[in-house]
């Protein structure tokens, strides 16, 4: 990324995203303090959501919906038509910040060109809405542990089914917290965006009849790896690669690839790695930054490759840094999904070199640019220190409400003489640095004292 | 309300769970702040086939602990905690740190004082078949394969960073 596409990325902010965030904060307000407590400027703000709607296929039932919603009546379907309507707008957000990141990184993207699925759902989805309409009524500020516990059954009967678990996974993330935080007294501060974001999420997904990937196309060709990133919460782990895909024909393609493993709340750090080694040939090349050859591999029409161990065979290395440089400038980018559009799964690669850097702030030609250097993952080398230390950084751009920051996958750093390179997925299969190996040999390997525990008391 | 309180209520990404610390699993395999308890499981020190269900009500510190298989605990007598329950007390500090644990039971631990020591209750069987039955659907999340299929909902968890 140079100084002047981060210039025109930092300087021109797209018009009415901060705008349609206020509308959101309405809702969230409702959910903060319950729908039992709606009062007039609490209707107010609705009445503004429906209004923003007017003229698209959402208006009319958001209306009606409001209007339903202020007189002191709740329904499921009046939820769920609100639920969407905050979706919209921050699906137009999205829009309107991936466009203006695309105009400034000078970025090419495909359009969006498959049909939507009307399939509604029944079954444990049903009793999910009933438990998230139950918040909405309470409010995070009313909550108990009674109300959180409800959750676990939930989740049980959720896992027992394959096609629930993307909903099981985030029911027990939200769960969690609420769990760690109730009850929550009057002077509390409470996450209202990110708990409503969860509760919105969870009310359309619950909705929804099957999470197929959708049509996809078969692929062959190269795959060189950019950077992962790992995203966990006390029971799940998912290891999300971005990566070029080079066809024999066309274009070079922005793609990522990732796995999601269950876990539990003890099992982090380093270790989650272990959970993963049915994917061998994924965790070697990004230890050893090697690229992957695929073979007829399904990508979906968002860009993203469903992993298939036995579609893929180990290329040869190939630094991320070089690809970054060479093929990340002409890529084309992948559409978003309809239903996914929302800010935070913004997350657009990019490389920045030449820069200052200061703490969580580094200067680019002049330019400030905010890095996330307090949320990186445990699993690998990146630490504060390093990036202070770093001369070219890929990672992702992405947008937090308030502005546009980079989230470090991999750094080049200058140790004495010479320019070592770190990528977040240095120790896929396992520990590089002896002071972490150490501390692992230590604290015991949590993965194998478990197993052995369920070996031992699970099948009686 | 300052100016970083509202970044954070308005951050779809806000931290709200601290980093865990890791512990070592062997001696205590699964500790949780549910149903109103502390509660967990404590592999036994001799028999490797042998588990104990321990617990520590909110509020009233009533104590219990048994074998998986409802055996009372003979460690466990009057008001004084077993070292089960001493394990059990010492890896929920360690995993959730004491601010957590003292809310959740409500008990007021002096500072330089210890959790196990600011409890005041007796002892008062809880029912271990729930909690045991709980332990196993904790390790059941390690029998559930890896999936490939999309979870973007994932983005909304970046973990709680690296303890330094």
């Amino acid at each position: 990324m140079r100084g002047a596409q981060l210039a025109a990325l930092l300087e021109q902010a797209p018009a009415g995203v901060p705008e349609a965030l206020d509308l959101v904060s309405g809702f969230d307000d409702l959910l903060e303090h319950g729908l039992a407590r709606i009062g007039q400027g609490r209707a107010g703000a609705l009445a503004a959501i429906a209004g923003a709607l007017e003229g698209t296929p959402l208006g009319s039932p958001a209306h009606e919906a409001v209007a339903k919603l202020s007189a002191g009546s709740v329904s499921r379907e009046h939820l769920v038509t609100l639920a969407g309507a905050r979706a919209a707008l921050l699906g137009a957000a999205h829009d309107a910040l991936l466009e203006h990141c695309d105009a400034a990184l000078e970025r090419t993207r495909g359009a969006w060109n498959q049909s939507p699925s009307a399939a509604v759902g029944t079954g444990p989805g049903e009793a999910v809405q009933a438990w998230l309409q139950e918040l909405a009524v309470t409010g995070w500020r009313g909550l108990d542990q009674g109300h959180v516990d409800g959750a676990d059954r939930l989740v049980e009967a959720l896992l027992a089914d394959p096609g629930g678990r993307r909903l099981a996974v985030l029911l027990d993330g939200l769960a969690a917290e609420l769990r760690a935080s109730v009850p929550i007294g009057p002077a509390a501060c409470v996450p209202t965006r990110r708990w409503a974001d969860l509760w919105s999420r969870a009310m359309l997904l619950a909705r929804q009849a099957t999470n197929g990937a959708g049509d996809t196309e078969p692929v062959t060709g190269r795959l060189l790896p950019l950077g992962v990133d790992v995203l966990e919460h006390g029971t799940a782990v998912q290891v999300l690669v971005y990566g070029v895909l080079e066809t024999p024909t066309g274009t070079p393609r922005l793609v990522r690839t990732g796995v999601t493993a269950a876990k539990t709340d003890t099992i982090s750090g380093p270790a989650v790695w272990r959970l993963l080694t049915a994917f061998p040939l994924l965790l070697t090349a990004l230890a050893q930054q090697r690229s992957l050859e695929l073979r007829d591999v399904a990508l979906t029409a968002d860009g993203r490759l469903l992993w298939d161990e036995a579609r893929a065979a180990l290329g040869e290395v190939a630094d991320p840094f070089a690809t970054a440089r060479v093929l990340l400038p002409g890529v084309l980018a992948p559409a978003a999904a309809p239903l996914d559009r929302h800010p935070v799964a913004l997350n657009e690669p990019v490389l920045v070199e030449g820069y200052k850097t200061a703490g969580g702030s580094w200067t680019v030609d002049g330019r400030n640019l905010r890095i996330e250097v307090d949320r990186l993952p445990a699993t690998g080398p990146l630490t504060p220190a390093l990036l202070k230390a770093s001369t070219a950084c890929i990672g992702v751009l992405r947008h937090d409400g308030s502005g546009w920051l980079l989230r470090p996958l991999a750094v080049q750093a200058k140790s004495k003489n010479s320019s070592t390179a770190y990528h977040g997925g240095d120790w896929a299969l396992g520990p590089t640095d002896p002071k972490v190996v150490k501390a692992e040999s230590k604290s015991g390997d949590p993965v194998a004292v478990l197993r052995e525990r369920a070996g031992r008391l699970l099948r009686r | 309300m300052d100016s970083s309180d509202e970044a954070w209520r308005l951050d779809p990404l806000a931290r709200v769970l601290p980093a865990v610390r890791p512990r070592k699993l062997a001696k205590v395999p699964f500790v949780e702040l549910a149903e109103g308890r502390l509660q967990g499981v404590v592999s036994s020190g001799s028999d490797i086939e042998r588990v104990y269900v321990s617990s520590i009500t909110a509020g009233s510190h009533g104590l219990s602990c048994s074998t998986n298989n409802n055996r009372p605990c003979g460690g466990l007598n009057g008001g004084s905690l077993c070292k089960h329950l001493q394990s059990l007390a010492e890896e929920a500090v360690q995993q959730y740190g004491l601010d957590r644990v003292a809310r959740y039971l409500k008990v007021e631990v002096p500072e330089g004082s210890s959790l196990a020591a600011a409890l005041s209750g007796s002892r008062d069987p809880a029912p271990a078949a729930a909690v045991f039955s709980r332990f196993l659907r904790h390790l059941a999340y390690l029998e559930a394969p890896a999936s490939t299929a999309a979870e973007p909902e994932m983005q909304w968890f970046r973990g709680a960073g690296a303890v330094v």
